[in-house]
């Protein structure tokens, strides 16, 4: 039986209700949008890039606690990472919210390890990577809406 | 209280013992409600998605398996007499449930959503064209959305929507003024399973009437509440679900009119449905058969039947007064919740409380009731554009049945407090 404060973190809720870099990028090059209709959560995500690294990420939209801290804390985790990076950390987090982190993972991921109890609610596992999939599609110019459903 | 062997044997007329409501005595015959979850006793609020079932029912089902299970209408053995007798006496009990004229007016189906379909599919077809118009309302559940599109998009015909006002009534004025000649069909949702309304059918019925255009209800939240006559409301067509009605799942209603059944062309095809097959030519069977292609749900029938025994047999006015005190008590609990905004405040309603928490999406809160053992549904409910209409992605929602108390309300509001302490 899990314990909701292992979801329910402080640094999480801060952050669901205080995003950061909550904002459009009104011209950036890489723009994708990510929707869970049967939840609602909605984000649209922005990236400009400098060569091969990520300089501004910014998101919008409205959504669960869950979905909207992990876009919050996903936009700080990559900002003046390269793509390469950005992408190892997507795996690293991923394979955390779904229960299969490696041992040291949880040490790279920085602040995300908070992240960690979504393992236990599997049904929230769709909200903690809405962001992170909506920004790998924004990377790779894919037009078409996101859903992690 | 009838048993299992009276529905089996074929003795149809039930006396109707009206034993007084209690509901803890009600709450013993559904034993899925005594289980902890999360460490915390059930409290299960999640009805309109689908009821628990008495123990009358499930022994019905397990009765069938063990001891006449067969297949029916075919077999000249005993065992599937036994089966058609029975099958065929669930059939006349959804009759008398519903005050349909003959049995042959009751189809079995899959549910709610196929029988919509059905009536979209062959009477929609055969009497919708390029330029016509169907009438469905804003408060609609997917199922009673989807058909109808599906319809329109392939005859070049457009959907007319009722629109709704802030409470989640029917706007009946507005509602006139869509119906015209080119008005073919008018599908409505009896009780919205959002907003528990319940709508004016007799009215809108009568008004469409006028107009010649002929009407289906989607009766999926209406027959568990409200005492349903589909004569002296004088639908064309009626549908409701097993499931929500303390029945099993995989089977439930279809009603329409014998003559108006009698002309449509069957739904799908198969074996039962027909009278002769060549491979020239092929009739089909007699009313209700001609709807029923291959070997049904014949245990879910059964159960079915078996379910409106059980409602049957409790004082159906002391069910309603015991809901409507539920609700009562729940509206005013829940909306005294700081930042609580209820969604669907009809003047007239079933027990379905829906609300959205300010600042806090449906999800957050729906997990952490769940962390507390109370079930309730989070998300849109199968009714999009309902959501739209009320500028919300989602809503919270608890569905109240004869064996919820208003115990269960307490437990539910003094979670609905810790998910404001967990967000404050």
């Amino acid at each position: 039986m899990a314990d909701l404060r292992e979801l329910y973190q402080e640094i999480i809720l801060e952050h669901s209700k205080q995003p950061r870099n909550y904002r459009a990028l009104p011209a950036a090059q890489h723009k994708a949008e990510g929707y869970n209709p049967l939840c609602g959560d909605h984000f649209t995500v922005y990236v400009n890039l400098d060569g091969d690294t990520i300089r501004d990420v910014a998101f919008e939209g409205s959504g669960c606690a869950i979905s909207k801290a992990s876009a919050s804390m996903m936009t700080q985790a990559l900002k003046g990472k390269s793509r390469a990076n950005a992408e190892k950390l997507f795996e690293s987090f991923h394979k955390l919210v779904t229960g299969h982190s490696e041992s040291n993972g949880a040490e790279s991921l920085g602040k995300l390890a908070a992240f960690s109890g979504v393992s236990e609610f599997p049904v929230r596992v769709k909200c903690a990577t809405l962001a992170w999939h909506t920004l790998q599609a924004a990377l790779k110019g894919e037009q078409e809406t996101v859903s992690t459903e | 209280m009838t048993t299992a062997a009276n529905v089996v044997t074929g003795s149809y007329t039930v006396p109707r013992r009206h034993t007084p409501f209690d509901v803890e005595r009600m709450r013993r015959d559904f034993v899925i409600l005594h289980q902890k979850v999360n460490g915390k006793p059930l409290v299960y609020l999640d009805n309109a998605a689908t009821s628990q079932k008495p123990e009358s029912v499930l022994r019905t089902i397990d009765k069938y398996y063990r001891e006449y299970n067969s297949n029916i209408h075919r077999g000249v053995h005993y065992l599937s007499e036994r089966a058609t007798q029975a099958y065929e006496q669930a059939r006349s009990t959804c009759q008398h449930f519903i005050n349909a004229g003959d049995a042959s007016e009751i189809v079995f189906l899959r549910g709610t959503t196929e029988a919509i379909n059905l009536v979209a599919q062959t009477y929609g077809r055969q009497h919708v064209g390029a330029g016509d118009e169907i009438i469905i309302s804003a408060m609609e559940h997917h199922s009673g959305i989807v058909p109808w599109q599906m319809l329109c998009q392939e005859k070049n015909a457009k959907l007319r929507v009722i629109p709704i006002n802030d409470r989640g009534e029917l706007l009946l004025d507005e509602y006139e003024k869509l119906l015209g000649p080119k008005t073919k069909f008018l599908s409505l949702v009896h009780v919205s399973n959002v907003l528990g309304t319940i709508n004016p059918v007799r009215q809108v019925i009568e008004v469409a009437h006028r107009h010649g255009v002929p009407v289906m209800l989607d009766g999926a939240q209406a027959v568990p509440h409200v005492k349903v006559d589909v004569r002296a409301l004088d639908c064309d067509f009626y549908a409701f679900s097993s499931h929500k009605l303390y029945g099993p799942t995989g089977v439930g209603v279809l009603y329409g009119k014998a003559k108006l059944l009698e002309a449509m062309p069957p739904y799908q095809g198969g074996g039962d449905m027909i009278s002769s097959v060549t491979f020239e030519k092929t009739t089909y069977n007699k009313l209700p058969h001609k709807f029923e292609a291959g070997t049904p749900n014949i245990a879910g029938g059964i159960g079915l039947g078996a379910a409106i025994q059980y409602v049957n047999n409790l004082d159906w006015d002391q069910v309603e007064l015991h809901e409507r005190e539920v609700l009562e008590y729940a509206t005013e609990r829940i909306s005294s919740v700081p930042g609580v905004r209820l969604i669907g405040t009809a003047g007239e309603k079933t027990a379905v409380v829906s609300f959205v928490i300010e600042g806090i999406h449906p999800h957050d809160v729906g997990t952490i009731l769940d962390q507390e053992g109370i079930a309730i549904r989070t998300g849109h409910h199968c009714a999009q554009p309902l959501m739209q209409r009320f500028g919300i992605p989602a809503t919270a929602r608890a569905s109240f049945a004869l064996y919820n108390t208003k115990a269960d309300v307490d437990a539910l509001v003094a979670a609905l407090h810790k998910v404001l302490e967990v967000f404050q």
